[in-house]
């Protein structure tokens, strides 16, 4: 989006700030339903699937480290709070305050990317990785590799997610550091926010369906 | 001139070009400040150059399927290079050609002046679309050049992930990449047309160009990241081996198609919703008559976006869905032909009373007219499911969307670009040439593709190279017919090359049009405006005595 | 060679045919009468109300809302005749009659290998008598087809990893084209072949003969029956016990698998507490697919046997399956009567 647009200065094609800064948050909600479809067709499938095949799917699940996953969680929605911080610092003009939360906001993000890769590290060496090396000793192994197709589907495009994530904090952060924004202009520490905020959500409906299924 | 009021300064009426003046055309030579354009006009034709040398490859490819079907034997081509002749034909047409043909060229071009906005609200991301657009395009062309694909532009599965030993994966990184340039295309539009206009501009004076290419954007946000996510799991399955449809790896491949054409159907409104709206414009041009029935025509648009994401089963009569699904995705198909059915009739309305002339473009669009209500008639024919299970995969299905997607939104492109060529180029194109062109396109589609009517209702499956002998001579008519379409296509492309360099000058507003693109000089300037326009009064300000005086003086 | 033969509309052959046909023609009528509405007041419009010298400006018209609501309601109701029309030619299109000739259809690139549940088999060609329904019940072996026969205006996809079934009643002998309509690879265009109809007593005769040649078939262990070909039922007994199935699954129950007497067709309990009607799918799936519906009251301890039947074979077991009831038809020896409760 307007990530780009360091300057506080409005665009040659806006009348004005506002219509500059009402234009890029439309865009990025636009951007986020777009997402939201994206994500819908894998929610669909795994909706699908789950459905025909319940008893697969339980017991694949138990396959997954709740612990850890309940410990990611808690690291994004941690990692979510300072983002918003970043956000409001930002707007208060305090510079300090704002590239110290996009600091942590970063670490955080890369703790669940840490935490995940050992996680995929784990289920490699389980051989729990769909395809022709895939061995798996509980009920009903081939949908049980569907269950991990899609696992590793849905987990993997939102840690891509996450690392474009980091990417962004990145940019802000030396941005920040400059002292580009202040509450004249934090536009893209805001549409990042927003972003930041989405791919949390995403995981917050993937954690439960993939890992807290058949547990009561 | 038939405008709302604006600040007449900024466009004075006896404006000629005769002197070099600043155009976005003119306003830098260099190949960079094409490709780093940030400008709207520019990005358009861009985006115009790229989909007409994808017209004329898929267009190619089209010939050879038609010269092969000249006899049952399969002679000229082998099968292997058949399927792959309709499979590229159909991904290039379809993904390359179609879906951006109006909305990323006229659409570009004339969303924001149309508006009185200076640009689209995100330059940059539309030119990123543009490059989006030639990354994925670029991808295909391996796929095409490095031996081509064969599993149809529908990619079924499991033929497409396990038993296809073509190039499956560039075609399909290709169309997963060009995705995202229709995302961006239509964010763009949406941000643009809801924060973007002129003072005074309210929606319901919005022209219906802006309507159609508002609900054509709703399609492309809310659609394209689903077929985005469904290539990419064909190509994890086919890539990884890992199972998502194949069966043999505990996959369906049904719930593929529902994902397929929960896209797939809604791209055949993409397509032909700008065409609507660039009829609704040049019809009440040409007839000097406001349109009839705006809000009703305006409306229609939205309802089509919206209720053309609920009849995607209509695609999957024989494949095994519950009876009841089929059932309701019939009714529901027969609802959305409403919709479409309303703009005919108010397109025929908006005649009556009216002072018609019948320039190339409204050749055109009464051309679209015609076709469109024979492609939606037969509509109804396939969406009764009974029916369908005899037609389904034959030529009558084949028929039925050519006449949508090539005498619909295909006409329609062409009678865009005839309307609003002098006011992108600031050249009139040979009226004459154009009308014969218009003619010869008619004639040379009806005789190509009505006889696909009567060969699908006798059987003919779709996707054979060789077919029983019986089939062969409304196979030899649909030959010639192509034939004589293809004159029509290459004759506008010689005569609007042509008038770029010798083409009489054009005037700022040559068909006295209402709308605020006909303020601007033709070419319009880079900022388009100078002075941001303030709208009063509805669109098609056709029918006043003012207007009298505009078509008198022409 | 009739290349100048050319027929404009297909032939009649199915008790369906006419029926499809008159929906056929009701729609061209409903076509022609819009399109003579449009075209006709399109160019009457264009002429009357054309540009000259004394018609120079258009009428400031802005639309009807009665006529806007006319033309919205008066096609809706016509769209929903042909909805109903469609929707009822569909529920008889559906629902195959209860006495019907059952054929076997396996599908495969690039051939349509057919087996009658009389036990005879063929390639490429469907003899079927007249005026008898027949009822096919299809799968694939590897990627989607999809069964058409135009005459008898009726087609429907046959998929990998499930049953599709769809049926006809000839009504005319002859010979008619039998086409693939789902694209299924490079010889997509050379899936087809014939369906012949036959007048009753011919097919009596063609069905008992014996076969020209026995190929394609991945014979069973045939038991005495001195090369006339095994109807399904007798293929899938002999597989059954070649593959030990008899071990777990007897007849009297109380092994390490259900009985399946009486079980086709029945509602069977499942270890989750659901429970499933016991159809070809349900079986299919146990069979290929053993562990992902257990039966109540029993462990997951069978073998998968994806992979090493054939689809053909997988009908055959079904059918003999099917065959298991207390009171054995005719031709099945053996199977005492058994609690068959012990399944479920």
């Amino acid at each position: 989006m307007s990530l780009e647009q360091t300057t506080p200065y409005v665009a040659h094609h806006f009348d004005d700030a506002e219509q500059q800064h009402d234009a890029s948050s439309l865009g990025m909600w636009v951007f986020l339903v777009t997402e939201v479809m994206f994500f819908g067709g894998l929610f669909t499938t795994y909706v699908v699937y789950r459905t025909a095949y319940p008893e697969a799917f339980h017991g694949a699940s138990h396959e997954l480290n709740v612990t850890i996953g309940f410990f990611n969680t808690l690291v994004l929605l941690t990692s979510s709070l300072t983002m918003a911080l970043s956000v409001h610092a930002a707007q208060v003009s305090k510079r300090g305050m704002l590239v110290v939360n996009l600091f942590l906001t970063m670490v955080l993000g890369n703790v669940f990317l840490g935490v995940k890769a050992y996680e995929y590290w784990h289920k490699w060496h389980e051989h729990l990785i769909p395809g022709p090396h895939f061995v798996y000793h509980g009920a009903d192994p081939v949908h049980a590799q569907l269950f991990f197709s899609l696992y590793f589907a849905m987990t993997g495009l939102h840690a891509l997610h996450m690392i474009v994530g980091e990417v962004l904090l990145g940019i802000l952060l030396l941005r920040a550091a400059q002292g580009m924004f202040n509450k004249y202009y934090y536009t893209p520490v805001e549409m990042s926010g927003l972003y930041w905020h989405f791919v949390d959500l995403v995981w917050i409906f993937l954690f439960p369906l993939l890992y807290l299924i058949g547990r009561h | 001139m038939a405008a709302p009021a604006i600040d007449t300064t900024l466009a004075p009426r006896s404006e000629a070009p005769v002197k070099p003046r600043k155009t976005y055309l003119n306003a830098d030579y260099s190949v960079s400040s094409w490709l780093l354009t940030v400008d709207h006009k520019r990005i358009a034709i861009l985006y115009l150059v790229s989909i007409l040398v994808f017209f004329f490859l898929g267009g190619l490819f089209a010939a050879g399927v038609r010269l092969e079907l000249l006899t049952p034997k399969g002679d000229l081509l082998q099968a292997d290079t058949y399927n792959k002749f309709f499979t590229m034909h159909g991904i290039i047409m379809v993904f390359f050609f179609l879906v951006p043909s109006i909305p990323a060229t006229l659409g570009n071009f004339l969303v924001p002046m149309m508006i009185g906005a200076r640009d689209l609200a995100f330059p940059r991301v539309n030119l990123l679309s543009w490059y989006i657009f030639i990354l994925g395009g670029a991808f295909t062309l391996v796929a095409v050049v490095g031996g081509g694909v064969d599993t149809g532009w529908t990619f079924y599965t499991p033929y497409s992930t396990t038993y296809s030993t073509s190039n499956v994966m560039p075609a399909a990184i290709g169309i997963f990449i060009t995705g995202f340039s229709s995302i961006l295309t239509g964010l763009n539009f949406i941000v643009t047309i809801h924060r973007m206009r002129a003072p005074g501009l309210t929606w319901f004076r919005l022209p219906l160009f802006i309507w159609a290419h508002y609900a054509t954007s709703l399609i492309f946000v809310l659609g394209t990241p689903v077929i985005a996510i469904t290539i990419f799991l064909v190509g994890l399955e086919r890539g990884l081996h890992i199972g998502i449809f194949d069966p043999a790896l505990g996959g369906d491949p049904v719930l593929f198609q529902h994902l397929f054409w929960f896209y797939s159907h809604p791209a055949v409104y993409i397509m032909i919703l700008p065409g609507m709206g660039v009829v609704s414009e040049i019809i009440t041009c040409f007839a000097r008559k406001p349109i009839f029935g705006y809000s009703f025509i305006a409306l229609s648009s939205v309802a089509i976006a919206v209720l053309g994401f609920v009849v995607w089963g209509h695609h999957l009569f024989t494949s095994s869905q519950s009876v009841y699904a089929a059932l309701i995705f019939s009714v529901l198909s027969y609802v959305v032909a409403i919709p479409s059915a309303v703009k005919v009739f108010n397109w025929i309305a908006t005649l009556y009373r009216g002072a018609i002339s019948f320039e190339a473009p409204m050749l055109y669009a009464l051309g679209f007219i015609g076709l469109f209500t024979i492609g939606g008639l037969t509509g109804l024919f396939v969406a009764a499911v009974g029916f369908d299970l005899h037609v389904h995969d034959t030529y009558f299905v084949v028929a039925h969307f050519h006449y949508i997607m090539v005498g619909g939104a295909v006409l329609a492109f062409l009678g865009g670009l005839h309307f609003w060529w002098p006011k992108m180029f600031g050249r009139m194109y040979p009226e004459a040439w154009a009308k014969v062109a218009a003619i010869i396109v008619f004639i040379g589609f009806n005789l190509t593709f009505f006889p696909q009517f009567i060969l699908g209702y006798l059987g003919m499956p779709r996707r054979y190279h060789a077919y029983p002998d019986e089939f062969q001579v409304l196979n030899v008519l649909s030959t010639a017919g192509a034939s004589i379409l293809a004159v029509g296509y290459l004759m506008p492309f010689c005569y609007l090359l042509w008038s770029l360099k010798y083409g009489a000058l054009a005037p700022a507003n040559p068909w006295q049009a209402s709308g605020l693109e006909w303020l601007t000089p033709s070419p319009p300037p880079t900022e388009n405006f100078a002075e941001t326009p303030i709208v009063t009064e509805d669109p098609y300000h056709y029918g006043t005595d003012d207007d009298a005086e505009a078509v008198h003086v022409a | 060679m009739r290349a100048y033969d050319f027929p404009l509309f297909p032939e009649q052959a199915s008790t369906m045919a006419p029926q499809v046909d008159y929906l056929y023609f009701f729609l061209i009528a409903v076509s022609l009468f819009f399109c003579l509405i449009i075209a006709g007041t399109l160019i009457g419009f264009s002429i009357k109300f054309r540009r000259t010298p004394t018609n120079r400006i258009g009428h400031r018209i802005h639309g009807s809302t009665l006529l806007e609501v006319a033309w919205s309601i008066i096609p809706f109701g016509i769209t929903m005749v042909i909805f109903f029309w469609g929707a009822w030619l569909f529920f008889a299109q559906a629902r195959p009659p209860d006495n019907a000739h059952e054929v076997f259809v396996v599908g495969k690139q690039w051939m349509w290998k057919l087996q009658h549940m009389e036990g005879r088999r063929e390639i490429n060609e469907l003899h079927v008598p007249v005026g008898q329904s027949v009822r096919l019940t299809m799968t694939s072996e590897d990627v989607i087809h999809s069964f058409y026969v135009p005459a008898f205006r009726t087609k429907f996809d046959v998929l990998p990893g499930r049953y599709t079934t769809a049926w006809f009643n000839a009504t005319k002998p002859g010979e008619y084209h039998l086409f693939c309509a789902e694209y299924c690879g490079t010889q997509h265009a050379g899936m087809i072949g014939k369906v012949v109809v036959m007048e009753p007593a011919a097919f009596q005769n063609w069905l008992s003969e014996p076969p020209p040649i026995v190929s394609m078939v991945e014979n069973v262990a045939a038991p005495s029956s001195g090369g006339a070909p095994l109807s399904p039922v007798a293929a899938g007994e002999a597989l059954f016990t070649q593959k030990a199935c008899l071990t777990c699954h007897q007849p009297q129950g109380g092994a390490l698998g259900p009985s399946l007497v009486n079980v086709y067709g029945s509602t069977v309990k499942l270890a989750d507490g659901s429970t499933v009607t016991a159809d070809d799918a349900y079986i299919r799936e146990s069979i290929l697919n053993s562990a992902s519906k257990i039966v109540a009251g029993f462990q997951p301890v069978m073998p998968t046997f994806q992979g090493q039947l054939t689809e053909e074979q997988v009908m055959q077991l079904i059918q003999y399956i099917k065959s298991l009831k207390t009171t054995p038809p005719a031709g099945q020896a053996q199977n005492p009567p058994a609690a068959a409760d012990s399944a479920s």
